[in-house]
């Protein structure tokens, strides 16, 4: 069906030469035109084996079993229902709950009933920038295993600025802590990139080097001059009030002006890549890297500009949890967005948009999982079982087309991807 | 008696297309049968159908009279039929005997191989059809030609009765098609049968005895080389009339465009492959450099057009040195590329015709404005190409990749014609295109060379060459061994100087030459002075 429409938008683009599309209309056409099928399909198959695996692994079933197999299905079936409304209430809330506080018309139990929506938002934040790093790495045939160490080090630039720099106002130093952010990551990005394009040393191998040396670095510098001089602990100071990420909402939700800066990078990385020259060249140079130096592009200079923009955007994943969330910068502060980012950038077909819903899902799934633990019971690695379901699916997705019978690619639209491995 | 083979009704569909439509073929014993058709036709998939790799939705295939279900190329085997693929499937450092018992190992007491069993078979089959192979040699110091004599012998090693060769003379100078064919002879005259696929018109007529067009999958009908010529051959392969023989006037060279001197470029593997070569290219002429494939005409391509850098020697291109310069500023002067290989260089598969259209020229105006790219101009752009170089196209937003062949290539013609250029190099312009698509494409260039663009054809194909160019320069081995007049020379003649021959006495300088590099770079000097003397006589004329 989205192949026919996807055909017929194409028809009529002619006719309407007159009309000026806007950009947002071209941002949604290329969004329901790029295969979105493959990703739903995986998220809906993760979730039903996910079940599968919640009823498998309760033990009632296995009790009532030898009784009744019917009554032990049921069992299983109530099990996995069980979790899922958890995991809905933990990372979007109890509907009845909010009606209630909605109704008894008192502002802390509202903020208390819809807190897990607005958390599991805020978890999804620095998904999205550090989903877009490595989407922007895809996209130029760059594989960034980095962004887990870009964004520890833009954290450290980061919260360096935060602290350090007294009596700006929050106009200016906001930014300039986001700025600096940015930096660092660009530069723990730039490294890899300069090696691969110079010496042809594979960006894989490398940044994944530089993750342990910025992961050491950023025990060093919260031991020795990052460290908060009255604190036993490997902490960096507080930063200064001017430089938080303003809370839009009191206690208990956490949710910060972070995500609106996210979703605006999002667009802003969108259009670079599919309305500049800049953009053009850099998908040019990931999509055919022969026919971009006939074309007279610089592989070079891109490659080089590409891994750093893409290690800015994850220092930017990094800064941001600093200024919105935690306000210092603490050993292990990150658990692993960079690495997960990866894989909801595959997930989001390295497309801005994609990556968003990728993130969104992320976070989500994160935040349900604390309170599928608590009240269902389902250990949190189920969870994680499950996201590693959803991504083998989605970066798999001859998988999927066997499993529903969906016709094979044409085959320019498959192997954007990992043009890396072979050098 | 029964025919060898029979196919009755074979029908084979692939989503949205009718690869095969019925298709009805008689393979006598003894017999060459040419099976003839464009790119796209069907011949493939009905090959491949034969040969165990497709299973065809409709249809029987009878060997010697029986009914036999080909399952895999093991069936095929077994039941006595071969193919030599037009891509060789060798492993170059094996010998020849290892190369062929691959797979089908004569072995001794407790698995050990038997190569002297093996090697003594294939001296006997080599003898008995003069296919002149050696057991003991590594196939990767063999010449292609031998190197398909060993895939033949691949197949009659294991039986084979019906052989299927895929556009065998692809890769072949035309001195080796000839032995080629003599091969395929004392084949059939030994009760051997051939499927001969091709789309080259003069081969089938030289070799065939019967021939089979194909079209869109459809069976078009049978001749045999009495009743045919080529004109008609075309015809039932295109299904309208074509123009084989291009018009074209005589060139009115003006000054050089492109001045090369001293060339010398190395591979990818840092082999050098352009040794040391001269030449240049003026206005309004079209200077052919004929070869067979692999003797550097890639890499003096990749030289010319700024993708390689060149070891030493010098370009001029319009008067500026270019030697070193990128490929955007070799396009920005006014050369234009037709690539060797347009899904690798050419093309963004990934990308809509759009965007593939503007590939070179995207940063400018008005497809830019400062870095914002301008989408109505490229689109408005993209349909005004796609109408004029006439693209068969769903629309302006379909990628590239999911085109045929002969449309990607007009693609990349529209891109870098519509340009003002004065400079055109096209390598390998109609390699697997279809009749229509190459009469286009030859129309085109002759077009561009009446309007005063310097063009460089570079073509492995020697009827393209002798067909479009004013003057030919034949690579061998890297150097450019000679550069004839067009209207003075014979396809003989070409075609022996892309065996490496140049004449009877000429050929023994060059032997002795290859040893000493002065002696070298006096032959060098030779070929400027046989080009002045070629164009000169033509002026004349």
């Amino acid at each position: 069906m989205a192949e026919e429409e996807k055909k017929e938008n194409a028809s009529e683009v002619p006719k309407e030469q007159e009309e000026k599309q806007n950009a947002t209309q071209i941002f949604f056409e290329e969004l329901m035109s790029g295969p979105v099928m493959i990703p739903i399909l995986a998220i809906i198959t993760g979730l039903l084996l996910g079940g599968l695996i919640v009823a498998l692994t309760t033990e009632e079933v296995y009790t009532t079993f030898a009784q009744s197999p019917v009554q032990a299905i049921l069992t299983g079936l109530n099990a996995a229902w069980k979790s899922y409304v958890a995991l809905f209430t933990g990372a979007i809330g109890d509907p009845a709950r909010m009606i209630a506080a909605i109704q008894a018309g008192e502002g802390e139990e509202i903020r208390r009933a819809f807190n897990p929506f607005f958390e599991s938002l805020v978890q999804s934040t620095p998904y999205i920038f550090a989903g877009l790093a490595v989407a922007l790495g895809f996209r130029a045939g760059l594989f960034n295993i980095g962004a887990e160490g870009q964004l520890f080090v833009g954290a450290m630039t980061g919260v360096w600025v935060g602290f350090a720099i007294k009596g700006l106002p929050p106009v200016i130093h906001i930014p300039l802590a986001l700025l600096a952010g940015a930096a660092g990551g660009a530069l723990w990005g730039f490294i890899p990139g300069f090696l691969k394009a110079r010496t042809g040393g594979h960006e894989v191998i490398n940044t994944i080097m530089m993750n342990y040396i910025a992961f050491r670095l950023s025990e060093f510098m919260l031991r020795g001059p990052l460290k908060r001089p009255e604190s036993a602990n490997p902490v960096s100071p507080l930063i200064e009030e001017s430089a938080k990420l303003p809370r839009l909402f009191e206690d208990p939700i956490r949710f910060h002006i972070g995500f609106f800066i996210a979703l605006g990078f999002a667009w802003l990385v969108w259009w670079f890549l599919f309305r500049t020259r800049w953009g053009f060249d850099l998908r040019t140079v990931g999509a055919n890297p022969n026919a971009a130096r006939y074309a007279g592009m610089n592989i070079t200079l891109v490659t080089i500009v590409a891994m750093s923009l893409s290690g800015g955007l994850a220092g930017l994943a990094g800064i941001n949890e600093v200024l919105g969330v935690n306000h210092n910068l603490a050993l292990a502060f990150s658990s692993g967005y960079g690495f997960d980012a990866i894989a909801l950038a595959l997930l989001g077909k390295s497309h801005p948009a994609g990556v968003v819903l990728g993130a969104l899902l992320f976070g989500f799934l994160r935040n349900g999982a604390v309170q599928m633990q608590l009240t269902a019971g389902i250990p949190i690695d189920i969870i994680q079982v499950m996201q590693a379901m959803i991504l083998a699916f989605a970066a798999a997705p001859a998988i999927i087309r066997t499993i529903y019978r969906l016709r094979p690619p044409k085959e320019a639209e498959e192997g954007l991807l990992v043009r890396g491995w072979g050098g | 008696m029964a025919p060898v083979l029979e196919l009755r009704g074979i029908t084979k569909r692939f989503p949205g297309v009718l690869a095969n439509d019925q298709i009805d073929l008689t393979l006598e014993k003894g017999e060459i049968h040419a099976l003839l058709g464009e790119n796209g036709a069907g011949k493939t998939t009905l090959m491949n159908i034969l040969y165990g790799l497709y299973q065809p939705d409709e249809g029987e295939i009878f060997i010697n009279g029986e009914r036999k279900e080909i399952f895999s190329p093991n069936d095929a085997i077994e039941a006595g039929v071969g193919m030599v693929h037009q891509h060789f499937m060798l492993i170059p450092v094996f010998t020849v005997t290892e190369n062929v018992f691959l797979g089908d190992e004569a072995t001794r007491m407790a698995g050990l191989l038997d190569r002297n069993q093996a090697a003594e078979r294939i001296r006997d089959l080599s003898e008995q059809y003069k296919l002149e192979v050696i057991p003991e040699a590594l196939v990767e110091n063999l010449p292609v030609g031998v190197q398909q004599r060993v895939e033949i012998i691949k197949l009659l090693y294991r039986s084979a009765d019906i052989l299927i060769l895929d556009e065998p003379t692809a890769v072949l100078t035309p001195q080796e098609a000839d032995e080629l064919f003599k091969i395929m002879r004392s084949l059939t005259e030994q009760g051997k049968s051939i499927i001969f696929i091709t789309h080259k018109l003069r081969e089938v007529l030289d070799v065939a005895d019967q021939i089979s067009v194909i079209r869109r999958g459809k069976m078009i009908g049978s001749t045999t080389p009495k009743e045919a010529n080529q004109q008609k051959l075309a015809s039932m392969m295109v299904g309208r009339d074509v123009d084989l023989t291009v018009d074209k006037t005589v060139a009115q060279p003006g000054d050089a465009v492109l001045e090369v001197k001293d060339l010398v470029v190395a591979n990818d593997e840092n082999q050098v492959t352009v040794d040391g070569i001269s030449f240049d290219v003026c206005a309004g002429e079209i200077l052919g450099v004929a070869g067979v494939q692999g003797n550097g005409q890639t890499e003096l391509v990749r030289a010319v057009t700024g993708l390689k850098s060149a070891i030493s020697g010098s370009i001029e291109l319009l008067g500026t040195d270019i030697t070193h310069s990128s490929p955007r500023r070799i396009t920005e002067l006014g050369a234009a590329h037709i690539p060797e290989d347009r899904q690798e260089d050419g093309l963004v598969l990934s990308y809509p015709l759009t965007d593939n259209l503007v590939l070179n020229t995207y940063y400018q105006a008005p497809f830019a404005k400062g870095v914002v790219l301008q989408d109505e101009a490229i689109r408005e752009t993209a349909e005004e190409r796609i109408k004029e170089y006439d693209v068969r196209t769903p629309s302006a937003m379909t990628t590239a990749g999911s085109l045929s062949g002969g449309n990607q290539q007009k693609v990349i013609v529209a891109r870098e014609l519509s340009r003002p250029i004065k400079f055109l190099v096209a390598a390998q312009p109609t390699r697997g295109l279809d009749v229509g698509s190459i009469e286009y494409i030859h129309g085109q260039l002759i077009d561009r060379r009446d309007k005063g663009v310097a063009v460089m054809l570079v073509s492995t194909e020697l009827d393209e060459i002798m067909q479009l160019s004013d003057r030919i320069a034949v690579m061998y081995r890297g150097e450019i061994i000679d550069v004839v007049s067009a209207q003075d020379t014979s396809k003989e003649e070409v075609g022996l100087l892309m065996a490496g021959v140049k004449s009877e006495t000429k050929a023994k300088t060059k032997k002795q030459s290859s040893g000493s590099n002065k002696k070298v770079s006096s032959s060098r000097k030779s070929s400027p002075k046989a080009k002045k003397n070629g164009s000169s006589r033509k002026k004349k004329s």
